[in-house]
């Protein structure tokens, strides 16, 4: 059976040319980048490669990139880094309810250590209004944490004019941009960042390594305490094979950026167009401000996880909510987030678009996908009668 | 001109099966272990057969392992995650003077948070006593931290005696074994500890990849906040290829740990009796027998170590004068400061008769050389 894999957003394989890239890393260039003899030394030369490309990805200095475990590491250390290096200044921070588990989960770790936390809501379309935010900052504001782009709804946020408002305030900004470096155009002086997170494996690099940008200047207190590496900002010996990977994938997405973004951009609007001929089912995120290889659905009367194992019978790969969440088997707070009601967000079904699809696994998807809709709609007890959603709203998500 | 590593203690080449065995997950196997879909939990079951062969290993159960991103990560995880956890029970930490960097500095930062730290000091040749870690608890003190083997100058600590006292007096005990495990027997059992650390790269698995043992019932702060893998323990999307490699480093080590120690014992031997016998004025660092089987820190009166190892460098022999996380920092090592001209060589798998042969001829001549340029 043929694989169709629309699970991007939950991961990458890897770029063939980023693996063949680490090879000689887990091989004759074994060295330690801190060894002074001449294995450590082409060690670090491969690093420090490594950390210009990623740097070059994102209009950045070299200096400024701190290599990860992860890109969840690189969100952990953001906020509670940068939180807790301001801790004299202020005690306030701001996130919006539509970020991934890591900065949510970290932001929630901060409330224990004594910070006040205000989650901003966003609109149905997922969007944080630059206004709102204004309104939330207080003198003691002395963090804003804003994701790039969702991995769930694919909305990409507007984050330049969100960094605009923390910056008049003198208040540090960090983006998760997780989902989005590698796919999109990132740049941090466009963006006006302070902080910025990515990983490897989003990019087609591997997984197990990550980066925060942090802009010169830029008070943040280490995560992980120890040696010397990464200028004392994160220490451990460093994941040469890794880093080089990352470093490569990242090169590779900034030559093939244009041409990425164009095919995954059309097979994705053949997939939503096909699926928008079925009967209640909803884009949720944004209609035009998103990811170009993301479509995100909800399906009225069914589960996401039935709707997903089914069609990983046939081969395709999809998600419900995003990976990180989607063993809970509740509903997803994103969506919640957008207004979504609790029983409709049930219905959450994710595909995700990479540069090795076709349209063929395109079509085959749109081929398969209604008839799974139909037979478990056909064991549905609320297909018929329809679902009594208590407050419902119809203007709070996006008709398909 | 010859080749030949001895800095094992800093990092060791992937076994070449190690890599082979990561290479499907990087482009067939590359799911995220998380997704719900068969391919998904494809990569999961990779995940959860490497933990049930690493807690084979070292005697535990998997879900007291938790897989990280490396020793320092599993450092910091367990020091200041013990800390957190037991914060209101008490706020006294006992660790070791020669711990490496990876405890010492998240100490640090833990007396910055209003922690009390004791640093036991240790004997001339590294060893800490039992007796004096009893004595320095207190109501107050929560956690202890003694390395199994150091980094620098290789000598074995009693941890198991050490554990026996935490375990009687009902105080966590941790031990960073990332110089150990893979080398040497290590069971957490048999050493009587709570908490446990462990790196990939030491024992010829992929860098990047680490773990910490935390017994069943020990309470840890969640060290990376996120989504829900490692029982909520440690967030981020599994670095697949990596953990696989650890198992598979461990399965050799497993096979062939026994071997390896004697071998190594037998170059240690022989390096350490031909230096001391061919230099004079050399000194061997560290514990005469309870020392890891492959390290030897030697030192020399009146030769700079950052001198030698300049010139031993030249030679093709690559080594180090303390640990590699001090490398680039031209200070005095925290372990040996008080002794100048050290250098370690650290041996491995691929070393052999001949590389020690050539490091007798080429050493006592960088030696000699030396000290006739610092009398001129």
């Amino acid at each position: 059976m043929k694989m169709c894999y629309f699970d991007h957003a939950a991961t990458n394989p890897l770029h063939p040319e980023v693996l063949e890239s680490m090879m000689p890393f887990f091989k004759e260039e074994f060295g330690n980048a801190l060894s002074v003899y001449d294995l450590g030394m082409h060690a670090r030369e491969a690093v420090e490669h490594a950390r210009a490309e990623v740097a070059a990805l994102i209009n950045a200095k070299p200096g400024t990139i701190v290599f990860t475990s992860s890109g969840v590491e690189a969100n952990n250390f953001a906020l509670r880094g940068a939180a807790i290096a301001r801790k004299q200044q202020g005690n306030h921070v701001i996130v919006s309810k539509a970020e991934h588990h890591s900065v949510l989960n970290s932001a929630r770790f901060l409330e224990k250590q004594g910070f006040v936390v205000t989650y901003l809501p966003v609109d149905n379309h997922g969007l944080v209004a630059p206004d709102l935010l204004k309104k939330s900052i207080i003198n003691e504001t002395v963090l804003i944490s804003i994701t790039h782009a969702s991995r769930e709804i694919g909305t990409v946020e507007p984050i330049k004019e969100l960094s605009a408002v923390a910056k008049e305030r003198g208040v540090a900004f960090h983006t998760d941009a997780i989902a989005s470096t590698g796919n999109i155009p990132v740049d941090v002086q466009d963006l006006g960042v302070d902080m910025l997170s990515m990983t490897g494996h989003q990019m087609y690099g591997p997984k197990g390594i990550g980066a925060l940008y942090i802009r010169e200047g830029t008070r943040i207190a280490p995560l992980i305490y120890g040696g010397i590496q990464e200028g004392g900002r994160r220490a451990g010996t460093e994941n040469v094979a890794y880093v080089v990977g990352m470093g490569r994938a990242a090169q590779l997405a900034r030559e093939e950026m244009n041409d990425r973004m164009e095919h995954v951009r059309k097979l994705r609007d053949r997939l939503v167009q096909g699926i928008a001929g079925i009967p209640n089912v909803y884009l949720t995120g944004h209609p035009e401000n998103r990811l170009p290889n993301h479509a995100s659905f909800v399906v009225e009367f069914i589960e996401g996880e039935a709707m997903l194992l089914m069609l990983a019978m046939k081969g395709i790969y999809t998600a419900s909510g995003s990976a990180c969440s989607s063993k809970a088997l509740k509903s997803s707070p994103v969506l919640l987030s957008l207004g979504v009601p609790t029983a409709l967000a049930q219905g959450s079904i994710v595909f995700t678009l990479g540069r090795g699809n076709t349209e063929e696994e395109v079509d085959f998807a749109l081929a398969e996908f209604p008839q799974i809709v139909s037979k478990l709609r056909a064991m549905s007890p609320f297909a018929n009668k329809g679902w009594d959603y208590g407050t419902k709203n119809d203007t709070c998500y996006v008709g398909g | 001109m010859r080749k030949v590593y001895l800095d094992y203690a800093a990092t060791t080449p992937a076994d070449p099966e190690v890599v082979q065995s990561m290479l499907p997950y990087f482009t067939y196997v590359f799911a995220n272990p998380l997704s719900v879909h068969d391919f998904g939990r494809s990569a999961a079951t990779a995940v959860d057969g490497a933990r049930d062969t690493v807690a084979r290993f070292l005697g535990a159960k998997p879900d007291e392992i938790v897989f990280t991103s490396g020793g320092t990560e599993s450092n910091n995880a367990a020091i200041k995650g013990a800390a957190f956890a037991a914060r209101g029970r008490g706020n006294h930490i006992i660790t070791t003077t020669i711990e490496h960097r990876a405890i010492l500095s998240p100490c640090v930062f833990l007396e910055r948070q209003g922690f009390s730290v004791t640093r036991l000091p240790v004997d001339g040749s590294g060893m800490v006593d039992p007796d004096a870690v009893r004595k320095a608890i207190t109501p107050q003190t929560i956690l202890i931290s003694v390395m199994h083997a150091n980094n620098e100058i290789g000598t074995i600590l009693p941890i198991a005696e050490i554990g026996g006292i935490a375990r009687e007096r009902g105080v966590l005990f941790h031990t960073d074994a990332v110089q150990t495990f893979g080398h040497i027997p290590v069971n957490a059992d048999d050493l009587m500890v709570d908490l446990l650390s462990a790196s990939a790269h030491k024992f010829y698995g992929p860098k990047g990849a680490g773990l910490l043992y935390i017994r069943k019932g020990s309470k840890i702060g969640r060290f990376m906040h996120g989504g829900s893998q490692e029982k909520n323990r440690r967030a981020s999307t599994h670095n697949v290829p990596g953990i696989v490699g650890f198992a598979k480093a461990v399965e050799i080590a497993e096979r062939g740990e026994a071997a390896e120690m004697q071998h190594l014992t037998r170059l240690r031997t022989k390096v350490i009796d031909g230096v001391l016998g061919k230099i004079r004025r050399a000194q061997l660092n560290g514990h005469p027998t309870e020392r890891l089987p492959g390290n030897v820190n030697l030192s020399f009166r009146n030769v700079q170590g950052e001198r030698l190892l300049r010139g031993l460098n030249a030679a093709g022999i690559g080594c180090s004068t303390g640990s590699a996380c001090s490398a680039s920092n031209t200070g005095p090592s925290h372990v040996l400061d008080a002794i100048s001209g050290s250098l370690r060589l650290s041996l491995g798998k691929q070393v052999t008769e001949e590389d020690i042969d050539y490091v007798l001829d080429i050493l006592p001549r960088e030696v000699r050389m030396l000290r006739a340029v610092e009398q001129a």
